[in-house]
């Protein structure tokens, strides 16, 4: 218990105390993370508001694949993006190993297929209730997936807030393909794995408290932003 | 100038949906004007009618053959549902919607919309989300978005079934005016008070076939097959 209270105790002096260290721990995490959220976001989206409105020869084994895939090992995808982009890997010419772009590679890989997932599940309910409106109004198909995709913008910060949520607490992969370099790869989830390693408690438990209020100061800046969860929009 | 997209012929045309005949080997000739009405008891087509000349059904045999080609005879008809689907979005960009869909530039799709939620009254609700107004005041903006594309055919599913008495005053009254400005109209109804109200002429389905298709004058006063006798007696016609 008193290791909790210290932890508390040190994530608020690490704060006030303005560490350079740790601010740039926590800028690499946000930028590493919010770029994986946005690339998987555009890619998952559409592929989501794809695959609701198609219909296809193995749909569902294909949305049973996406749906799998929401539950990727990270330290598998760690390996894999370790293997691909390691010297004598196939992208090993491109000297991207124990880098930032590493880190954002597989973290999208992880997330991507959560995005896709919430968003097919929401666009699908979405599209059942517009379709033959849509039909009716003559949308092309990229009108469709362009409307449906616009008015569930809503369930759609969902998906991304919840691909934000598993990026940013992830350790396994980020650990192989970033190496955890000090000033270069160090991320929260990284240091506080260290830290544990070393036996600092009290300081991982900081950063881990840290990095509970990072994730939720990012959802309600979100929600403040895209003004959901008011009475006027229910 | 855009092409008359009627009079349209339908021939032989049959739909079935989970292995049941829904519309059976149907012949029908719509004319340029007029308000048509469809009645007939539960389950003998209405809608998949409604739907099959909209496109939103396919037929299993038969065609349709419009006075122009499909692609054009689709862009110029609209199709009000019994239930209004809203897009999630306000009420004016509901109408905004489908003239934005047609090319309309923004502000030209603004004016009109406007111009129509004056017209329907819903000037205080404009930029309300179109899911919180009541079931008359969807009605009416469903109305209204379809109006606003100026089709030649308007086809409504039922407009008035859940409503009150007041939004039906209100949606017939758009319809009257909607039928003097030349639009064609064929929509489905219940209600034999409604039909007579706004109907020309008249077609009464049954099992999936057209019964009867005469002027509304001499099918309310003398239809003449037994099952519309009993459907405008009130008796249970199956």
């Amino acid at each position: 218990m008193s290791d909790i209270v210290n932890g508390m105790l040190g994530a608020f002096r690490l704060i006030f105390s303005l560490d350079a260290d740790l601010f740039e721990i926590i800028l690499l995490s946000l930028q590493v993370t919010i770029s994986a959220v946005i690339i998987a976001s555009f890619i998952g989206m559409p592929m989501g508001a794809w695959l609701a409105v198609n219909r296809f020869k193995f749909r569902r084994l294909t949305i049973a694949i996406l749906n799998a895939l929401m539950g990727l090992p990270p330290v598998v995808v760690g390996l894999i993006v370790y293997i691909f982009l390691s010297r004598s890997g196939p992208l090993g010419v491109l000297n991207l190993l124990f880098t930032p772009t590493a880190m954002i590679i597989a973290q999208v890989i992880i997330i991507t297929p959560l995005i896709a997932s919430i968003s097919h599940q929401a666009i699908r309910d979405l599209w059942a209730d517009y379709h033959d409106l849509l039909i009716s109004l003559n949308a092309t198909k990229s009108q469709r997936i362009f409307t449906l995709i616009k008015d569930s913008r809503r369930s759609l910060l969902t998906a991304s807030l919840a691909g934000f949520g598993r990026a940013i607490g992830e350790v396994g992969a980020i650990m192989i393909v970033g190496g955890n370099i000090d000033h270069l790869t160090r991320v929260l989830t990284t240091a506080i794995a260290l830290e544990t390693g070393k036996g600092e408690f009290a300081f991982a438990l900081a950063l881990g408290f840290i990095l509970i209020a990072l994730a939720i100061i990012v959802n309600l800046a979100i929600h403040s932003i895209s003004k959901t969860e008011r009475a006027s929009t229910w | 100038m855009v092409e008359q997209i009627l009079p349209l012929s339908v021939q032989g045309v049959s739909v079935k949906k989970r292995g049941k005949t829904i519309i059976s080997e149907l012949d029908l000739e719509l004319s340029k004007d007029g308000l048509t009405i469809i009645m007939g008891p539960n389950g003998a087509g209405k809608t998949t009618l409604l739907r099959l000349l909209h496109g939103l059904e396919q037929p299993r045999t038969g065609k349709l053959d419009w006075n122009t080609n499909l692609k054009t005879a689709r862009l110029n008809q609209a199709f009000v549902f019994q239930t209004p689907i809203m897009l999630r979005r306000s009420a004016l960009e509901n109408i905004i919607y489908p003239l934005t869909l047609k090319g309309a530039s923004k502000s030209e799709a603004m004016r009109e919309a406007e111009k129509w939620i004056n017209i329907i009254n819903l000037e205080q609700s404009a930029h309300l989300n179109a899911k919180l107004l009541s079931g008359g005041e969807k009605q009416k903006l469903a109305l209204a978005r379809a109006l606003a594309t100026k089709p030649q055919l308007l086809l409504l599913d039922e407009p008035t079934s859940n409503l009150d008495g007041r939004a039906t005053k209100e949606i017939e009254a758009l319809l009257n005016q909607t039928r003097k400005s030349g639009t064609r109209i064929v929509m489905t109804t219940h209600d034999i008070g409604q039909a007579k109200r706004l109907a020309d002429e008249v077609i009464f389905l049954y099992h999936g076939k057209i019964h009867e298709k005469q002027e509304a004058i001499s099918f309310f006063k003398k239809p003449s097959t037994k099952e519309a006798t009993a459907f405008l007696k009130g008796d249970i016609v199956e």
